[in-house]
């Protein structure tokens, strides 16, 4: 560890913080241009229909009309597109366009665009568009997408998009020969990702110099500028994006969308800025959706409770076509080599089957498939303790993986590397008074009062290195850079290819560059989310922020740091290594202040002719961490849950949440509180309230706010957290992540603890969410 | 499809006059007509309210408002809510607990907390239902119940 000046660790409040409580936010829509053109969509009423004729006549003549645009137009502009991914040749849908030609395959997929004046005027002429549509059958459910000779679902000859099975052991025998096993059947419905702030664009286009710019609500800059231009022949060069303040993320905008290509297209093909806001309603129908999946799960076990073989069976829901450019394979991958991650096991089967589908594409949401997984395995293992008499702790404590040296991975590959299972496990009990709880419950049921309490164990992958996309050959950095530079007036420019969506990675790179560096933290400025000025890198994806972000700041930290003190010494004729740098001051063996930051940026700059330097050492230094020895770093931690289930109603109540998680080397930790309790607000929502119903049509039959339930302040617990801090060998800062590991654990808790509450009436829930319709239908199923 | 109206109206201490389209909503007027960005828009149905500005002191989604509805009343934003300082210990408590993440719910939330800190001394339970109209994706709410209530007892405290 460097000189101890304690900015890493620290609860440091955000400083963008300020700046958006006060109202001085700069989201996309509140962009303004010269000229600007709002494009509105016309999109397609119907989940499968092939388009027989467009009328745009009458459009173009309505007021404050600038152009109505088709698929045919956008493509003499815009190449299409199609996700590949190397070892899934399966994984394959028909070439995408920005607006749909030919056919349509979902509803709510972009036909037309109209560009006008004002938002309102476009919308005004979409209503003077006739569409002669010829309806095709529509494939919406994963039970109809692969029947057999089902209609496919986007003109691709099979409706499979994912076909994968990973065994490791003899997973069979060992079931054969079990003392207790265990089966259940999953459900996770559909759900999407509602950030409040709903996607949006501005596009504009110079043609003079041929010279395109987006302003985007995004996590990735330099994936979309590389997408861009890509789809529209521009020489990279002359792509610049940039993402503002961005009101939420969550992985929903990773992907690369049809309509916001459509918006690129035109701001080159009409060679005027256009804007683009999604509305709540067809965010709905055109965000990506994520989760839908039916599992199977077996779990076999001694007579001492050991965990003898597991077997997980996927259904996965693809929508329409593939994800761009990540693909929708992480869901179904994800689950079958993260469940039973955490635990001591010597027999495994998974496999994963995905389909198309006529709904939207899904894609990647906070956790990806890790959610499922670990609501899969920990219900498991609460069926398991109850039927072998096993207390669900113990049970737990029995099993957990050997995860003490580097090279530890789980039965299905998943790296574990040196975790805290146990040291968490043992300081959760003591946080939530386990046993106290426990005798609690067993009283109130005597008066008819059903408490569940539900543990979840998870792993997190965090800090994801080349080796998820690189082998899918897709186009996805994971690396992350700091260009770390000394201003002429001393202060600290740091440039980053992270970007930061509220979660506060900026905040951090200040607190690690403020200790590394030892400058004040006031005196760094950190610059992200513009191509044109931040160094090429992932942005902000799988937990990597602070991780990797952070650990290449640091790195540039300490050499830009020796630099300065090469230079201080040189003009003090003293040697570098007697020199230390402290809060912008660098001083002597003595303590004694002998010049600043700014003197030797003057020095540098200005009077390089007094440095007695054959080589003036760089005071701009750019530093890559990538982690290529390890897929990515694991974290882990385990959530607990109280839960009061009305038996006759069906409601369930929240009284109390625990969180003890280990994300290695905290730098924040207000900040990564934070983290934690939105992501298990999140897990909340999946579990207890979100749901996208769609009609045996392919019609989304609850697409607004007030139809698709979110979880509010009024039903939510206060969340106690506890950490335990095993930093990761892997980096020199020692951090893991910490973004996704609040929603990959909390449904799982939700579900382990409704399910204990049910246990004295035999009932078992089965499906997500657990609206209180299902708690009475279990019930009622226990009962007869 | 226009009708236009003359409105008059006070925003966050001064009168605005306009002529405005019946149809146009009062978010969309602050917004896009005269440049107040701070409101936001989050669903423009009335649910999520990121819309959310005081209307003659009380909490009123903008986004179901008619502009032409404001005419002779008292708007504040979140704009106006900053320049006169009257929530400042509120935004200040917001920041120094990360009340906030993303900051796209923030300005409708702390006026609901406004309007609901200036009928009393609510205590935490009561902050969680008053706060329900307002949907935040990042925080998981905690740490915004969490300012709320340290306003609430800070301003009792401070009262004699």
């Amino acid at each position: 560890m460097s000189e101890a000046s304690g900015f890493i660790g620290r609860s440091e409040p955000r400083r963008d913080a300020k700046r958006l409580a006060e109202g001085r936010g700069r989201y996309t829509d509140d962009l303004d241009a010269a000229s600007l053109g709002h494009v509105a969509f016309l999109r397609s009423p119907h989940a499968h229909a092939r388009i027989l004729s467009i009328d745009t006549e009458a459009a173009k003549l309505s007021p404050g009309v600038i152009a109505v645009i088709t698929g045919d137009d956008l493509a003499a502009v815009c190449k299409p597109w199609q996700t590949r991914l190397v070892p899934f040749p399966v994984h394959s849908s028909p070439p995408q366009y920005p607006l749909a030609r030919g056919e349509a395959c979902w509803q709510g997929e972009a036909v037309i665009a109209v560009v006008a004046a004002t938002r309102a005027q476009a919308e005004d002429a979409l209503e003077a568009i006739t569409i002669d549509w010829e309806e095709l059958p529509a494939v919406p459910s994963l039970e109809a997408a692969r029947a057999d000779q089902a209609p496919t679902v986007n003109g691709a000859k099979s409706n499979i998009g994912l076909d994968y099975a990973f065994a490791a052991g003899e997973p069979e025998k060992a079931f054969a020969g079990a003392a207790a096993v265990v089966e259940h059947d999953f459900v996770f419905q559909r759900q999407t990702g509602v950030t409040l702030e709903a996607r949006a664009i501005v596009a504009e286009f110079d043609p003079r110099v041929r010279q395109l710019t987006i302003h985007h609500s995004h996590q990735v800059p330099h994936q979309m500028r590389d997408v861009f231009a890509a789809q529209l022949g521009l020489p990279l060069s002359h792509v610049r994006v940039v993402t503002p303040d961005v009101g939420g993320a969550f992985g929903m905008k990773l992907t690369a969308y049809p309509d916001e290509m459509a918006v690129a297209a035109i701001a080159v093909l009409l060679r005027r800025p256009v804007k683009f806001t999604a509305d709540r309603l067809e965010s709905f129908v055109s965000d990506i959706h994520a989760r839908e999946a039916k599992v199977r799960g077996r779990l076999a076990l001694d007579a001492d409770g050991r965990l003898l073989a597991m077997d997980v069976s996927m259904l996965s829901g693809m929508g329409a076509y593939t994800n761009y450019p990540r693909g929708s394979v992480g869901e179904g991958l994800q689950t079958v080599h993260m469940s039973a991650a955490a635990y001591r096991l010597p027999n495994y089967r998974g496999e994963v089957r995905g389909y198309f589908q006529n709904k939207p594409p899904t894609g990647v949401l906070r956790g990806v498939g890790q959610p499922i997984a670990t609501t899969v395995t920990e219900q498991l293992l609460d069926l398991a303790a109850r039927k072998l008499g096993v207390d669900p702790a113990e049970l737990r404590r029995r099993n957990y993986a050997d995860a003490t040296k580097p090279d530890a991975k789980s039965i299905a590959n998943t790296v574990l590397g040196e975790l805290s299972l146990h040291r968490c496990h043992e300081k959760l009990m003591a946080l939530m008074d386990y046993d106290g709880l426990r005798r609690q419950q067993a009283e109130l049921r005597g008066i008819g009062i059903y408490r569940g309490v539900g543990l979840s164990v998870y792993i997190e992958q965090t800090a994801v290195g080349p080796g998820i996309y690189g082998p899918l050959q897709v186009r996805v950095s994971a690396n992350e850079t700091c260009r770390l530079s000394v201003e002429q007036d001393g202060s600290i420019r740091c440039e980053t290819s992270i970007t930061d969506q509220g979660q506060g990675t900026g905040t951090a790179l200040t607190q690690i560059i403020a200790e590394e560096l030892g400058v004040e933290p006031d005196a760094i400025a950190v610059i992200s989310g513009d191509t044109a000025t931040a160094p090429m890198g992932g942005g902000a994806w799988a937990s990597r922020g602070t991780s990797l972000g952070g650990e290449a700041a640091l790195r540039a930290s300490r050499t830009l740091k020796q630099n300065i003190l090469t230079i201080a010494a040189s003009m003090l004729q003293a040697e570098a290594s007697t020199l230390r740098l402290e809060r912008g001051s660098i001083r002597n063996s003595a303590g004694l202040a002998q010049m600043s930051v700014a003197d030797v940026a003057a020095a540098a700059f200005y009077r390089s002719q007094l440095v007695p330097l054959a080589e003036l050492p760089p005071l701009e230094i750019t530093e890559s961490f990538v982690p290529r020895t390890v897929p990515y770093i694991a974290a882990n931690g385990i959530h607990a849950a109280h839960v009061e289930v009305d038996v006759d109603l069906g409601t369930i109540r929240i009284l109390d949440y625990w969180v003890v998680e280990d994300c290695g080397r905290v730098v924040n930790p207000l900040l990564v509180d934070e983290q934690i309790r939105g992501g298990v607000v999140q897990g909340i929502g999946s579990a207890l309230y979100e749901q996208c119903i769609y009609s045996s049509e392919g019609q989304l039959e609850n697409g607004s706010l007030m139809d698709y339930l979110v979880p509010m302040a009024g039903e939510m617990p206060d969340i106690r957290i506890a950490h335990v801090e095993t930093p990761t060998p892997v980096t020199t800062l020692g951090a893991r992540g910490v973004g996704e590991a609040g929603t990959v654990a909390a449904g799982a808790a939700i579900w382990t603890a409704v399910n204990d509450a049910l246990s004295p009436l035999g009932a078992v829930v089965s499906s997500q969410p657990i609206t209180p319709e299902h708690v009475l239908d279990s019930i009622d199923r226990a009962r007869r | 499809m226009s009708e236009l109206h003359d409105i008059s109206f006070t925003l966050n201490g001064k009168p605005v006059s306009a002529t405005v389209d019946a149809r146009l909503n009062l978010a969309d007027f602050l917004r896009h007509t005269l440049g107040l960005t701070g409101t936001h828009v989050g669903c423009e149905h009335g649910v999520c309210g990121a819309c959310n500005v005081l209307i003659d002191g009380r909490s009123a989604r903008s986004c179901l408002t008619l502009a032409v509805q404001a005419d002779g009343a008292h708007v504040e934003t979140i704009e106006g809510l900053t320049a006169n300082r009257a929530i400042a210990d509120l935004q200040h408590e917001f920041v120094a607990r990360n009340a906030l993440q993303c900051g796209y719910c923030t300005p409708g939330m702390l006026v609901t907390a406004a309007e609901l800190l200036a009928r009393g001394r609510p205590g935490r339970q009561e902050i969680r239902e008053a706060l329900s109209g307002n949907y935040c994706r990042c925080t998981g709410y905690q740490a915004i119940v969490d300012a709320v209530e340290a306003v609430a007892q800070a301003r009792a405290g401070s009262k004699p």
